[in-house]
């Protein structure tokens, strides 16, 4: 019996009959993978085939709350969306903050599992419970932060919504959903999977509230958690007063900041793009998500240029970094020019600058036809940037059309894989793991694809403790991280919170407010166990250990230049340990004792 | 006396007073329930928090027709008494602010009454967007804010004297 955090029901609608039902939440995969990411790669196990096209009619879409997710826990605006991933053919799970979350469980469902294909573009109208399939005709072609609009002009002014723009639309497999208009799941090309099914957007409003099992228990646990953060020097401080950029002259200064598509880790002109030159120049104020004491999101405004009066959210340190040391740019105007544009066509703005910064290198070593790029493609041009962003935002012309499928398919395409900044086919984010070495086994390991948010190891390798260039240890302490990620963000809040929350407080707050037993230890243990089953769903779409890997240039090239100069990264060293400690056989397939133990064997 | 002060060049739209709020007074987690409201202007992603003002001359008190809405006078908040209140709804017609509501489910007036004199709603607030100050406090960061920069210009003005 749910006690409370969950709201019980899951919404079912399947856009090729136009079937809409509400069913039960299994309480089991409750229990033993709380909700959002856990919940929705148990359930895809259950009824995709990991082999199907991420584009076809089979894959399903899962918009996932957790259990804190509509309550006053810090930061719990996130949704989760699970799906298999359009860039790679992994299990994909990219989440998002804003507020549809939150307002998705006061509709009365934890989750929505979209369905099938409609045959005309249509958005999803869910109003206190009751269900429309309404068409987007009119809608379809619309930018996203435009489609925020037009739907709660035809829903309910107060609506939250979810939106595609013009990437997803037209299947670019590394498209973002957007939220509320602005907030992005870029990762992973979840656009393209909800534009395969002509699904332009979903609105949600809702009057129900969100039970807690133990209101006074869990009330003292958020004001612990948030009195914890509130001191954080990172999330009580430093990201409020200059967002996530603030880590731009942080990594760049421990030389990890990956240049002109890597050939360098040390960006001499960073601090023209940092979070102190972006809070002088371009912030007009911070944004929170739902119930977030941190505020990270800048809400910025470009003040000259050809973009001048473009106001939008972000840009993120993740974005500052790929459209500009990535392709050599300083100008942070443009920068954000490319940030804003991005996030109206709805497409990944860290997949986005590494593709940019690929095509550069292909053009400036002569490994692409000069005049496939129609303008110059170098290193350090802001214009060139920006113009090769909108070729791919709009996918005008071949080439347009190539950058939006990401640089693995941009580099294949002319013959030079290896040019592509990616592990499993989606680009590395802005940590240069040959300057941060446990950032390498991240990368290489992440389930769905290089990224920084399934273990955050650069807090403990920065900014922690822990010697940034040792090997020792690593491979434990990126396990222990992903492991704690997982349950993270299965329970419906964002990742900084791990800045100053440890797993006692992230468990006390989740068996507070579902009423389940769960402590650190369990927490830990619910962590392992889907990270687990989402190497079982990837095992089963046909990746292997040789998948596990890092571009030749990180394994081989020593950086040229900065505080790191002469490392290059030694993945062998930590994989092999990796693998043992995770109770993995060499081929990186989880042993019979280990899914035994973790209660998955079934699942094999 | 106290006053809830609102700063919304602060508000980042993140809604924690609304829970905060909705908690205080019913337990549960629901914005609806919730008197203080955070309104979003998504085109330029700018936020602004309202609740109820108090009013000196309060035409929810005035239009009441059982003085279920009566104003403190050594608090100043125009407070609601549940057991007169009939729910014909005429304080919620005439608030020219929107801030006297009903709850979710449509049947009982809601409104903000600070709380009983610790609102939950700041203890949210980690921007500060939203204060309780003593009335004579209630400006003094934006007369020093206007004043530092006169300093300022005054230093200015007394180089070019000089």
């Amino acid at each position: 019996m749910i006690k409370g955090g969950f709201k019980g029901k899951l919404l079912r609608v399947n856009l090729t009959t136009k079937e809409v039902k509400s069913e039960a939440l299994n309480e089991e995969w409750a229990q033993k993978y709380l909700g959002g990411r856990g919940y929705g790669t148990r359930l895809l196990l259950e009824e995709i085939d990991p082999k199907i096209d991420p584009l076809s009619e089979e894959n399903k879409v899962i918009f996932a709350t957790g259990p804190l997710d509509g309550t006053l826990a810090p930061s719990s605006g996130r949704t989760m969306v699970i799906t298999k991933g359009p860039l790679n053919g992994a299990i994909a799970c990219s989440n998002a903050g804003g507020h549809f979350g939150p307002a998705l469980k006061h509709t009365g469902y934890d989750m929505i599992v979209v369905e099938g294909k409609s045959a005309e573009p249509v958005y999803i109208w869910i109003n206190k419970g009751k269900v429309e399939i309404r068409s987007a005709k009119e809608i379809w072609g619309k930018l996203a932060d435009e489609s925020d609009e037009l739907i709660r002009e035809q829903t309910h002014p107060l609506a939250e919504t979810m939106t595609i723009g013009p990437a997803g639309e037209k299947l670019s497999r590394i498209s973002s959903v957007m939220f509320n208009g602005h907030r992005a799941s870029g990762r992973t090309g979840v656009g393209a999977a909800v534009g395969s099914k002509n699904l332009k957007g979903i609105a949600v409003r809702g009057n129900e509230d969100t039970p807690v099992a133990d209101p006074e228990a869990f009330m003292k646990a958020i004001y612990k958690a948030r009195d914890i953060l509130s001191k954080d020097a990172f999330a009580g401080q430093g990201a409020a007063m200059l967002g996530t950029a603030m880590l731009v002259n942080v990594i760049n200064g421990v030389g990890a900041f990956p240049t002109n598509n890597a050939q360098d880790a040390y960006f001499p002109e960073a601090n023209k793009i940092s979070g102190e030159t972006l809070r002088e120049k371009n912030l007009i104020r911070n944004e929170g998500c739902a119930e977030c004491p941190i505020a990270c999101g800048r809400v910025t405004v470009v003040k000259s240029g050809p973009y001048k009066g473009t106001i939008g959210g972000g840009p993120e340190y993740e974005s500052v970094w790929s459209f500009g040391a990535m392709c050599g740019v300083s100008d942070l105007d443009a920068v954000i020019s490319a940030n804003h544009l991005c996030d109206k066509y709805g497409i990944d703005t860290i997949s986005m600058g590494s593709t940019v910064a690929c095509a550069m290198e292909l053009y400036e070593k002569g490994y692409m036809p000069k005049e496939d790029a129609p303008f110059e493609l170098r290193f350090g041009s802001a214009e060139a940037m920006l113009k090769a962003v909108e070729l791919a935002c709009k996918q005008e012309g071949d080439f347009g059309k190539l950058l939006a499928q990401g640089s693995y398919r941009l580099a294949e395409h002319y013959g030079h894989p290896e040019l592509s900044m990616s592990a499993k086919k989606q680009e590395f984010p802005a940590y240069d793991p040959r300057g941060i070495k446990g950032m390498g086994l991240e990368y290489a390991t992440s389930n769905r694809g290089a990224c920084h948010v399934r273990g955050y190891g650069t807090a403990v390798e920065v900014l922690g403790d822990a010697d940034q260039y040792a090997y020792e240890g690593k491979a434990a302490l990126i396990k222990t991280l992903q492991d704690l990620t997982s349950a993270l963000d299965s329970s419906g809040i964002c990742l900084f919170t791990t800045f100053g929350l440890s797993a006692n407080e992230l468990a006390e707050m989740v068996s507070t407010a579902t009423g389940f037993s769960i402590d650190a230890q369990e927490f830990m243990k619910i962590g392992e166990r889907i990270w687990n089953i989402e190497k079982l769903f990837n095992l089963k779409a046909g990746f292997t250990r040789k998948d596990d890997t890092l571009p030749p240039r990180i394994l081989n090239e020593p950086i040229k230049t900065g505080p790191s100069k002469g490392h290059v990264e030694d993945l062998g060293k930590m994989l092999d340990e990796y693998y043992q400690l995770r109770g993995w056989d060499k081929d990186s397939v989880p042993t019979d004792e280990k899914l035994k133990e973790l209660e998955v064997q079934i699942l094999k | 006396m106290k006053v809830l002060m609102l700063d919304q060049a602060k508000c980042t739209g993140c809604r924690a007073c609304e829970y905060a709020c909705s908690f205080e007074h019913t337990g549960k987690f629901n914005p609806l329930d919730s008197r203080i409201k955070v309104n979003e202007f998504w085109e330029d992603l700018t936020f602004v928090p309202s609740v109820c003002l108090q009013c000196e001359r309060a035409y929810c008190e005035e239009v009441c027709p059982t003085s279920a809405l009566t104003k403190n006078p050594e608090t100043g908040v125009v407070e609601l008494n549940k057991e007169k209140c009939i729910g014909c709804k005429q304080c919620i017609v005439a608030c020219p602010w929107g801030s006297i509501k009903l709850d979710h489910t449509g049947k009982e007036v809601i409104k903000c009454d600070n709380c009983g004199g610790d609102p939950a709603c700041i203890k949210v607030c980690y921007p500060g967007a939203l204060s309780y100050e003593e009335v004579e406090d209630i400006t003094n960061v934006k007369v020093q804010e206007t004043a530092t920069r006169l300093k300022e210009i005054a230093k200015d003005l007394v180089k070019g004297g000089a």
